[in-house]
């Protein structure tokens, strides 16, 4: 009766057909494509970064140096964008329409779904003022972030600065993502770990327009912001001030250390910037000026430019004569003018003749350690000048000379001690003796040390024959102690029972009779023993270099100071030294007439004023 | 009477209502889950969609006691009585209704909506039923088709004047009936190739769509007419005369397409073929030759309809589904975000009102249209193979029991149930997961909404309830 009967399968095939087919693609959909999960949760987790507050940095009285100030940051999701009133806004901002279009257009660029800096960096001001009004802008928010402050405004090069990290950072350390702050210098980069504390996140879930609906499993897999530690650092804010001031108008360094711990006291380079200058939307430009700048003001002088140290490398050449026994505290040497030998002269100021070693300190007599050196180098217990040498070498670089001193600085450059193979090199094996290389006895030559090394090898001379390892930062908050190596005691090669002959002779460089050296730095009621120094430079005037410390006995504070074209040691460099160990020691300066003469010398503008005569 | 009042109740498929009860249930679960928010946590909150949609569930027991109650005859007698009255009503709507997502095809009464599109397939499907078991009827007979078409595009049409296309589309489906009833298996071929031809012309070129027409017709045409001199003179005619148009159009320089020379190459050659078949008295060529070339005026004019005729979100949506274009944050957003809700369901699903996807409105309509997105991310691959299965049993239940009818009438029936049921649910899930194109209709049982939820459950147990009584009802 019904012929059609047999349709019925043709429909029940078509139903069974799409069934099957339904329930494989779901399959593939749920069970073998993970994408759609990944896909999923980007939709609806959002990572919001909870920003530790970074770390403070005291001086070593705990006078702030460095704090932290809130900036805002106003972000844009674009997809949340409706039309708003643009004038309104850019007013509030102060960027024209072109600009403001340009951003958002750059924000669509980037992401619709996801934040993105539109503006960096908002003042408090624009802040408060935008504060109000920002409902009216939709898919517009403001994330709080911290940007560094110097309240001090010195000690640019030993602080450091932060900036934004690069990709090339993000790529190598997982822990950054682009935006977050880095320390690029100084403490801010030797001390990054621990000033940065560690970030959290906060896992928040969003509905398709972005607002958060609430925590992710409760919170369940968030993380708080850790605080980055404290820093005390060793500086004396006081004498840092005093430091830099002294240095106004002159390019070079002090580095002032505590003999009895290597906690570095003051660390000028001079000319420096006000570390203000490299924070938050300024840094870049900023940065482009003062690297124009012919005075580079970020180069960092105290660690990183290598001087000759002139006669102040008299009181080694003294310790090594010393130790090596070629040298007595009596032996004395006649001196007419300088010394010669064969072609070689080494010429001398005039003083009284002969001398012995005190004397030949206090009065820095070339001729009489160019006797020294030679002695040194060609005793006869060696076999060759080159063994000669080389024992040289290793008690010079027993002070810390030639090599990096391994101090908290990120960016400390090893100077240069020759070696004999240089010799070797340059004029052949065997074709050099004492006498090629005479111009080592009295810190000329291929010496090049920085004024770190300066320093420390003071503060060696001023413990009678060890330092510890200069260093910056004294107290980490959330930590019992800085590393532990600087807490080892470095000796040098010298025997300590020679340092008071050469500490005497110290002594009368500055406290002799007419004639020493270095007169000019003597305190009434302190006990400074110093040493001049002047640098030949072939570039022009000679530095001037002084290293000093006091008091004689129980040393408090060895500094060094260089004064780049700043003529004799005694000129410049020594009446600065002593009214660093003045001011450090007597917290005030008596010798106006002294610290005025030091203020008023402008050695960078002399300059450049008899370049313009020219 | 009393008696067979008790064969009623004996004789209802437990099976079917079981199935419709457990849907219905898990529909409203999910329902409950893609609104579910912590301000209000009572199901009875009516306030809230999963509080309205159980008043809704509660209304269709009501429905289906009063089926129950109604005397089976009285669909079959009062079919046409029905059946324009809800024309009316789809006519009414269009000047009374109001617009609500750019389709006028809501009656609104205070807070009540009602969406007469919804019943207008009932009483289309009672319609159909009561003029196909008409005595003796073939789906042969021009007239008899005709009157057929215009059952079923009358309210096609009205509701195309709604705006709301996914629930005119939704009668195309009765061609499965139809074919059941003994319609021609060459109307679901015609019905296949203008598919085909209208997917091809948007996306192929029409020089291809041509060659392949032309081939398929000298296919048919060898298939019919094993004569091989036939064939060869057919060949070697189509062929010349191309040929010649070419040349003529290369000799005169008339700058004619190479579409246009073919074009006309076959229509002198098709005039020679006809006066020989005529000849010969091959009547059949004239079918080959109508169907050629209504297929390439079809293809012609797909262009223009396309362009000319369709909406820009029509366009788009079949654009997507073809792949011609692809933009997932524009129509493509809901799909694309739907097929992620269900894709990170995996395998047993977030668990109940762990949802994130759905919860957080990522998917869009996700209690109405999307609801089977909600089923995807909660329960997993577990729960909608699950649905899925469910859905396939209750649609082979229901052709089983329209089989058993002895009732012309009841069977049709049962097959308008089975079609739409299927429809709705091979396009909703379809849609959700790709494979169809976005046509926004509900998922029967699933969706929320009241008048779809009744519509479906009338048509349900109108079809249980003629299954109940298949005993007394013949012819």
């Amino acid at each position: 009766m019904d012929i059609y009967k047999q349709r019925k399968y043709f429909i029940q095939i078509i139903f069974i057909l799409v069934g099957v087919v339904y329930i494989i693609r779901l399959f593939a959909l749920q069970m073998v494509d993970a994408s759609y999960k990944i896909s999923a949760s980007n939709n609806v987790l959002r990572y919001i970064t909870q920003y530790p507050a970074r770390g403070l940095v005291y001086d070593r009285n705990n006078e702030l140096l460095v704090y932290n100030q809130a900036t805002y940051d106003l972000m844009l999701v674009p997809r949340q964008l409706t039309s708003f009133d643009t004038t309104n806004l850019c007013n509030i901002i102060n960027i024209s329409k072109p600009q403001l279009i340009e951003k958002i257009n750059k924000a669509k660029h980037y992401s619709y779904f996801k934040p993105s800096l539109f503006l960096k960096q908002m003042s408090s001001v624009t802040y408060a003022d935008l504060q109000e009004k920002l409902y009216k802008f939709h898919g517009f928010f403001v994330q709080t972030r911290t940007l560094r402050k110097y309240p001090k405004k010195f000690a640019a090069h030993a602080l450091g600065y932060v900036g934004e990290v690069d990709k090339a950072i993000t790529k190598k350390h997982k822990y950054y993502n682009l935006g977050d702050y880095i320390g690029i210098s100084g403490i801010e980069k030797s001390y990054e770990k621990e000033l940065r504390g560690k970030k959290g996140v906060q896992i928040f879930l969003v509905d398709v327009h972005n607002r958060i609906k609430g925590n992710y499993k409760k919170g369940k897999y968030d993380t708080s912001a850790v605080a980055g530690a404290n820093l005390t650092t060793t500086l004396d804010a006081t004498l840092q001030a005093y430091g830099e001031k002294l240095m106004q108008n002159k390019k070079g360094s002090i580095v002032a250390i505590e003999p009895s711990t290597g906690e570095i006291l003051t660390i000028v380079t001079s000319p420096s910037y006000n570390p203000n200058l490299l924070i938050g939307r300024i840094r870049t430009e900023n940065y482009l000026k003062l690297l124009k700048d012919t005075l580079k003001p970020l180069f960092n002088r105290a660690l990183m430019a290598k001087y000759p140290p002139g006669s102040t490398f008299k009181i080694i050449t003294a310790l090594v004569g010393l130790q090596e026994k070629v040298l007595y505290k009596s032996t004395q040497y006649s001196c007419h003018g300088g010394y010669h030998s064969g072609r070689v002269t080494v010429r001398c100021h005039y003083h009284p003749s002969p001398l012995n070693l005190i004397h030949a300190i206090q009065y820095s007599c070339n001729t009489y350690f160019c006797n020294v050196y030679r002695n040194i180098i060609d005793n006869s217990e060696f076999a060759s000048t080159d063994e000669g040498f080389k024992v040289w070498r290793d008690d010079v670089t027993s002070f810390g000379f030639g090599n990096k001193l391994g101090s908290d600085f990120p960016n400390e450059l090893s100077g240069n001690i020759p070696t004999s193979a240089y010799y070797d090199k340059y004029y052949g094996q065997g074709h050099w003796s004492s006498l090629t290389t005479i111009s080592l006895a009295i810190g000329q030559g291929e010496l090049g040390i920085t004024p770190l090394q300066m320093a420390n090898m003071t503060s060696t001379v001023a413990n009678r024959g060890f330092y510890y390892t200069p260093h910056i930062v004294k107290n980490i908050s959330n930590k019992k102690s800085i590393d532990e190596k600087f807490f080892v005691k470095h000796y040098t090669k010298i025997d300590s029972s020679y340092f008071p002959i050469v500490i005497d002779g110290m002594e009368k460089v500055v406290n002799g009779e007419a004639g020493s050296t270095a007169r000019i730095a003597k305190i009434n009621d302190i006990i400074v023993c110093g040493k001049t120094g002047t640098a030949q430079n072939p570039h022009g005037d000679n530095h001037s270099i002084f290293i000093a410390f006091a008091p004689k006995d129980d040393p408090k504070i060895a500094v060094a100071v260089f004064i780049e074209n700043g003529g004799y040691g005694a000129r410049w460099a020594a009446p600065t030294a002593s009214l660093m160990i003045e001011k450090y020691i007597k917290k005030s300066v008596s010798r106006k007439w002294l610290e005025n003469y030091i203020l008023n010398c402008d050695l960078i503008n002399v300059q450049t004023q008899d370049k313009h005569m020219e | 009477m009393y008696k067979r009042k008790t064969n009623i109740w004996n004789n209802i498929d437990w099976l079917t209502v079981v199935l419709y009860l457990i849907l219905i249930t898990f529909g409203w679960i999910n329902i409950y889950s893609a609104v579910y928010n912590d301000g209000h946590q009572s199901i009875f909150d009516i306030t809230q969609r999963y509080g309205k949609q159980l008043l809704w569930i509660s209304a269709s027991f009501i429905l289906i006691l009063i089926v129950f109650l109604i005397d089976v005859k009285f669909y079959s007698f009062f079919a046409y009585i029905i059946y324009f009255a809800t024309i009316l009503l789809l006519i009414s709507v269009l000047f009374l209704g109001k617009e609500i997502h750019g389709a006028r095809s809501w009656f609104v009464i205070g807070n009540f909506r009602f969406q007469p599109a919804e019943f207008a397939k009932v009483a289309t499907s009672i319609v159909l039923s009561k003029y196909i078991s008409s005595f003796n009827l073939k789906i042969k007979k021009f007239k008899t088709l005709f009157t057929i078409a215009a059952i079923i595009l009358t309210p096609v049409a009205l509701i195309f004047l709604q705006n709301d296309t996914g629930s005119a589309l939704v009668y195309f489906v009765f061609i499965l009936v139809l074919y059941r009833e003994g319609l021609s298996i060459n109307y679901i071929f015609i019905g296949i190739l203008i598919t085909a031809l209208f997917i091809a012309s948007l996306l192929v070129d029409k020089l291809i769509i041509f060659f392949s027409i032309e081939i398929i017709a000298l296919i048919i045409f060898i298939l019919r007419n094993k004569n091989i001199k036939h064939i060869i003179i057919a060949l070697i005619t189509i062929s010349l005369t191309t040929f010649i148009v070419w040349k003529i159009n290369n000799l005169f320089n008339y700058n004619l397409s190479f579409y246009i020379v073919n074009l006309i190459g076959l229509t002198i050659s098709s005039i020679i073929l006809s006066i020989i078949a005529y000849w010969h008295k091959m009547n059949y060529i004239f079918i080959i030759l109508g169907v050629l070339y209504s297929s390439i005026i079809f293809s012609n004019s797909v262009d223009y309809f396309f362009n000319n005729i369709l909406e820009p979100h029509q366009q788009k949506r079949i654009n997507i589904l073809l792949r011609i274009e692809n933009d997932p944050l524009g129509t493509g957003y809901n799909v694309n975000q739907s097929k992620i809700a269900i894709g990170s369901g995996g395998f047993s699903g977030k668990g109940f009102l762990q949802g994130t996807q759905t919860k957080f409105n990522f998917v869009p309509e996700q209690s109405t249209d999307f609801i089977f997105c909600t089923i995807g991310e909660e329960r997993g691959f577990i729960g909608t193979s699950i649905v899925v299965l469910l859905f396939l049993f209750l649609l082979l239940r229901i052709i089983y029991l329209a089989e058993r009818q002895r009732s012309r009438f009841s069977r049709v029936f049962g097959y308008c149930v089975a079609s739409i049921l299927f429809f709705h649910i091979a396009i909703n899930i379809g849609m959700t997961i790709g494979l169809t194109p976005v046509i926004g209709i509900p998922l029967p049982f699933f969706s929320y909404g009241g008048s779809s939820l009744w519509a479906f459950t009338i048509l349900l147990f109108i079809f249980i309830r003629l299954d109940a009584s298949r005993l007394e009802l013949f012819g």
